[in-house]
């Protein structure tokens, strides 16, 4: 298991970094907590001749309150996130889910933005930055420019974000204040990736339910948001009818693969009861339960 | 491909080595520098054998490069015991059972180390979350998880008398 051999760099600034991406191109590739790079790069699907250790760029690090959104610097860890007041206050689908990523030791490595950044399916953020309506902070060597979560993953490990370009933050809108939230997650094991997850966040006012939002794990190519099964719940009261139907129309959208994971059939029918009870639990939690 | 350097701390000793970039930490402290404590079990973070502390967290050391941990420091299990004094961790899997063939104690006591240094009075369930990333064939964990409380309370005995 031991991965070819490359440069190693280490930069000081995010415009050295950015710089070192556009130098090096193709044959350059950002190590972030390397969590899933390293572990391709064992396997020798990745092969890169230059790595460009982003480990220093304390600018990239840490979790602000910034009035309508947090700010989530690309380099803070799954821990950190995890450890947050900011983000546990405005945002605790984000805690969550980290809960439900790999292991402890696993987390301490991993960041936010290698996670959302580098396509894999598999990956948990994307689905729940969907759902939160994030919004992706790039550098490239032009300057910085903003792109929505929804809208970022265009197939396996294939994003907007060109190869010239960095993520450097994550921004995540505040949900309605007293919002439902839930990341369901079916996984064979500890530190497994998703058979199927659903991630819900929904707003009652006046009892009926007046913003909701839904979107999937590794049940496509890329995480999906069920926009639909979203939209099927609003004015309603989110009863169990409401619920099966909006699991029905998620399931509509599934597009898995047989696998170790199981057959397409199992896959698909389990991204609709991990919708359906994160629907359930949403709503209690909106309810104040 | 150059070969880089490196100088960290390993078990509070300064440590300077010239390493090629590919190589994990794992085998810096196990090839190079011959502390065999931490071990390689299945080599792709699931097993947690190869658990180290890393600037004050747990990390698998085998999927971590050398030169990632360049600057930082280092703890292993060889740095657990107190010269001839083990750490309570170490008395506790001894006194417990806490292990058959012992291939998992390493990484099994350097997470739990790390894990008491940053919540000293965790609950069993906080245990067990805190070992998920360790696996153990032998134990089923209940001796692991007693080995644990029974060095809570050694721990929590000397801090008293302290």
């Amino acid at each position: 298991m031991i991965p070819a051999n490359f440069d190693y760099h280490r930069p000081a600034s995010v415009d050295e970094a950015v710089g070192l991406i556009e130098q090096y191109g193709d044959d350059g590739a950002i190590l972030a907590g390397g969590h899933s790079l390293i572990p391709m790069m064992k396997l020798r699907f990745a092969t890169p001749g230059h790595l460009i250790d982003l480990k220093a760029l304390d600018e990239l690090r840490g979790i602000e309150d910034t009035g309508a959104d947090i700010r989530i610097g690309a380099m803070t860890t799954q821990a950190e996130l995890r450890a947050s007041a900011v983000a546990a206050e405005a945002c605790p689908i984000l805690a969550e889910t980290v809960d439900v990523i790999a292991d402890p030791q696993v987390r301490n490595m991993g960041t936010l933005g290698g996670n959302v950044a580098n396509g894999d399916p598999g990956n948990d953020m994307p689905a729940v930055m969907m759902a939160l309506g994030a919004i992706y902070v790039l550098r490239g060597p032009g300057g910085e420019r903003e792109t929505p979560a929804n809208g970022f993953y265009k197939g396996i490990f294939d994003t907007e974000r060109a190869a010239n370009e960095l993520l450097v933050a994550i921004r995540v809108p505040k949900p309605p204040a007293g919002h439902g939230y839930a990341y369901k997650k079916l996984k064979r094991k500890v530190g497994d990736y998703a058979t199927a997850a659903a991630a819900v966040i929904l707003a009652l006012e006046g009892g009926a339910c007046s913003h909701a939002a839904i979107a999937l794990t590794n049940v496509g190519p890329t995480a999906l948001n069920a926009g639909d099964a979203a939209k099927s719940l609003i004015g309603t009261s989110v009863d169990g009818e409401a619920q099966a139907r909006a699991a029905e129309l998620a399931m509509e959208i599934c597009d898995p693969v047989s696998d170790m994971h199981g057959p397409v059939e199992y896959r698909r029918n389990m991204a609709g009861v991990m919708t359906y009870r994160a629907i359930a639990e949403a709503l209690g939690r909106a309810k104040g339960g | 491909m150059a070969k880089t350097d490196i100088k960290l701390t390993i078990n509070g000793e300064e440590v300077e080595a010239t390493v090629e970039p590919r190589m994990l930490l794992i085998y810096l402290l196990r090839e190079h520098l011959g502390l065999t404590g931490a071990h390689i079990g299945c080599e792709t973070s699931h097993c947690g054998a190869c658990t180290v502390d890393l600037d004050g967290k747990s990390v698998k050391s085998c999927t971590v490069f050398a030169v990632q941990a360049s600057g930082g420091e280092v703890m292993t299990v060889e740095g657990l015991a107190n010269g001839a004094e083990l750490h309570p961790l170490q008395a506790g899997f001894a006194e417990e059972h806490g292990l058959q063939c012992g291939f998992c104690t390493p990484g099994m006591l350097m997470r739990t180390y790390r894990l008491l240094e940053d919540n000293p009075n965790p609950s069993e369930d906080e245990i067990r979350v805190g070992i998920s990333g360790n696996i153990c064939r032998c134990t089923g964990y209940q001796n692991i998880v007693k080995a644990v409380r029974h060095a809570m309370r050694e721990l929590g005995h000397k801090e008293a008398t302290e």
